[in-house]
């Protein structure tokens, strides 16, 4: 059932909002937020910390802890609306159709229950298999994400892993019911260097050789361009651009975007090899949920900004291969 | 393993010295001695008399001597003798211990037992009716005192209703043995371990609750969600699991106020037990018998605190031995 139509998303999401019931009312988190994935296809979400990135992933598990909730759009896995199932329903999807990792796999993992247990848990929850078969399973599962000696990981606690081998096993827990879409948010800033490359290139690999549509989500613009087809880049709970990962590092065209691929770290090239140096950060935070500003979330640090952005919310608008939402897309700023 | 044993070895052997002295010096800076009591009993309190009671007791020789007598006899267990009961002190102990570590017993193990339940209903329905009701009963449980409680499920449950027993341990008039005396025994058990059980009961409810709210609210609970586990099964493997930490980690620390529960529910049930007689050597100043008792639960409460110890590291793989 996953790859019915070659050229349908898998994953649809349209005008999703996300908002805080508070005393005061309610405070919009993400608003109106839209993009789809394919089979196969991996794609970035970028947005620096608070913009709303966690609470999407979340989003497309039903998983938003109150007070937060949906409070708009529409959300379709293979076809169906994930946000008008109700709780059993969706329980049926989690962990079978759609899977997720986080971004702290020291806490992530139950550490009374051994990472066998809580792999095999993934399939017996969903499939009506032995725990026998679930077991084999299981070992394969640890062996298709690297883990050295299955059989022994699969009776170990938690806590005699390493970060990385943690987040491995909770990647194996992830594939355990091969799921049309994989949602990982921030699943290597916790980790080294090193670590961090390889849990990519695993799941590169994954989604190349299962066809598992993967969102990705993270802070670290840098890390990630090898390996998504597309990035998209959120600002205070909005979409500010879409674009392929080419296109998006050749010419940005929101300014927030340029501020991003600006601030990223880069090998040096001069003669000296691995000199890195820090380009410009953007100045400025980002606002908060409670004094979001009329216009333009982005007003207050943009260059570019005049009255019209202050007034007005840029609408999205076509470029090129994807979307972008400012009055001035693509324009440099005269100074 | 056997490092862990070696340990807690050494650390119970330390524990039992200082409790030793510490109840020593203690009960030896409370006014009046031993002498006293007799010879004011006997009536003939003239000081020669006073003088050849302590020599033969020995409570004429320096503090230091009688401790260090005192040690060098609770290693082969002789804990002297109850001159007011006229037996040796460790005989009038193993006569009463298993009484009260059968009340003991019995109440931990039913206010861990319906505690954890409520709690554990209580946090899985939080904020329903089914919580508040808990939560309040709990409450009530916790703020009544003990003594009290004791007397009103006499009233009720002995004396108007005459389904239990009002007090003691078997009953005088039978003469029952094998499973009808068990069966006794269990009667006439019911009331007191209740009563004891019950502020013990809402403290586990209460801790449970929060415990299992906690956990709840941790990051591999959200992981389970994400998996698609059942509610049902997130409860009881994920969440209960590690809520249990806590519970245990609270038995280990109660177990001496619930032996000192024991002394008041033990009067009020007339149950033949420890507390009863450590009561009793209370007011008679009977030292040794005191100290004896005093000496003797501490090892009680050393013995299960290591079981308890031993509970913890076996739920918590994070712990290991050694
Ligand atoms: N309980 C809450 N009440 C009100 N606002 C909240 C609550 N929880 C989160 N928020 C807000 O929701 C916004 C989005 O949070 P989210 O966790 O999605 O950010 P993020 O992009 O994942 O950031 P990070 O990179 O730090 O993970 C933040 O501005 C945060 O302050
Ligand atoms: S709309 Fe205006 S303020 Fe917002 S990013 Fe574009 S130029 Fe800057
Ligand atoms: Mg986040």
């Amino acid at each position: 059932m996953s790859h019915a139509v070659p050229n349908e998303p898998v994953l649809a999401v349209d005008g999703l909002s996300i908002g805080f019931q508070t005393r005061r009312g309610l405070l919009p988190a993400v608003r109106e937020l839209s993009f789809s994935v394919r089979s196969g296809e991996m794609l970035a979400i970028v947005g620096e910390s608070g913009c709303g990135k966690s609470l999407t992933a979340l989003a497309l598990l039903g998983l938003i802890p109150p007070p937060g909730r949906v409070t708009g759009g529409t959300v379709r896995l293979e076809g169906r609306d994930l946000l008008a199932l109700d709780e059993a329903a969706l329980r049926r999807v989690r962990g079978a159709r759609i899977a997720m990792i986080f971004q702290e796999p020291m806490t992530a993992l139950n550490p009374v229950l051994t990472v066998g247990e809580q792999i095999m848990e993934a399939i017996l929850e969903h499939e009506p298999v032995s725990r026998k078969a679930a077991r084999k399973r299981t070992l394969a599962l640890l062996e298709r994400v690297r883990i050295p000696d299955p059989e022994r990981r699969f009776a170990e606690y938690p806590h005699r892993l390493s970060g990385g081998m943690r987040q491995r096993v909770m990647i194996a827990m992830a594939l355990a019911g091969a799921p049309a879409v994989l949602v990982a948010d921030e699943p290597t800033t916790a980790l080294d260097v090193t670590i961090q490359a390889q849990i990519l290139s695993l799941i590169d690999e994954l989604r190349r050789e299962q066809g598992t549509a993967v969102v990705f989500i993270t802070h670290d613009l840098g890390v990630v361009s090898r390996y998504v087809d597309r990035v998209l880049v959120m600002y205070a709970g909005r979409k500010v651009e879409e674009r392929d990962t080419r296109d998006l590092f050749a010419d940005p065209l929101h300014p927030y975007t340029r501020g991003l691929i600006a601030a990223q770290p880069r090998a040096g090239a001069g003669a000296a090899g691995a000199v890195r140096e820090r380009l410009a950060e953007i100045p400025g935070t980002v606002p908060a949920l409670a004094a979001m500003p009329a216009g333009c979330a982005f007003a207050p640090r943009c260059p570019l900004a005049d009255e019209r952005c202050v007034q007005a919310v840029p609408p999205p608008r076509r470029a090129g291969s994807g979307l972008v939402a400012c009055h001035h897309a693509g324009e440099t700023h005269a100074l | 393993m056997l490092t862990y044993l070696r340990r807690s070895a050494a650390q119970v052997v330390f524990v039992l010295l200082g409790i030793a002295l510490i109840n020593f010096f203690l009960l030896h800076l409370a006014p009046g001695d031993a002498a006293q009591v007799l010879a004011g009993e006997s009536g003939a309190a003239t000081p020669e008399y006073m003088e050849a009671l302590r020599r033969q007791f020995g409570l004429d020789q320096p503090l230091y001597v009688q401790f260090l007598r005192y040690l060098g006899n609770l290693v082969t267990f002789d804990l002297g003798y109850s001159f007011r009961q006229s037996l040796p002190v460790s005989e009038l102990i193993l006569q009463r211990l298993p009484a009260t570590l059968l009340l003991m017993g019995t109440a931990i193990g039913f206010a861990l037992v319906a505690g954890c339940s409520l709690g554990f209903l209580a946090a899985r329905r939080a904020g329903k009716l089914t919580d508040t009701v808990i939560s309040i009963v709990a409450l009530l449980f916790y703020a009544t005192p003990v003594f009290w409680v004791g007397i009103m499920l006499i009233v009720v449950f002995s004396v108007m209703l005459d389904w239990l027993p009002v007090g003691g341990m078997t009953s005088v008039e039978a003469n029952l043995s094998g499973l009808a005396l068990v069966g006794d025994v269990a009667l006439h058990l019911v009331l007191p371990a209740v009563t004891l059980g019950l502020f013990y009961l809402a403290i586990y409810a209460r801790l449970m609750r929060a415990a299992m709210l906690e956990v709840y609210g941790q990051d591999f609970v959200r992981t389970a969600r994400a998996k698609g586990v059942r509610p049902r099964r997130i409860a009881w493997r994920h969440v209960l699991r590690n809520a249990l930490l806590p519970i245990v980690t609270t038995l280990g620390v109660q177990l001496g106020s619930i032996l000192g529960g024991a002394v008041l529910v033990e009067t009020v049930f007339s149950w033949p037990g420890l507390g009863r007689l450590a009561f009793a050597a209370l007011f008679q100043r009977d030292l040794n018998l005191l100290l004896g008792i005093l000496f003797c639960s501490s090892v009680v409460v050393v013995l299960v605190n290591i079981a308890v110890d031993l509970v913890y590291t076996l739920l918590d793989p994070r712990i290991e031995l050694n």
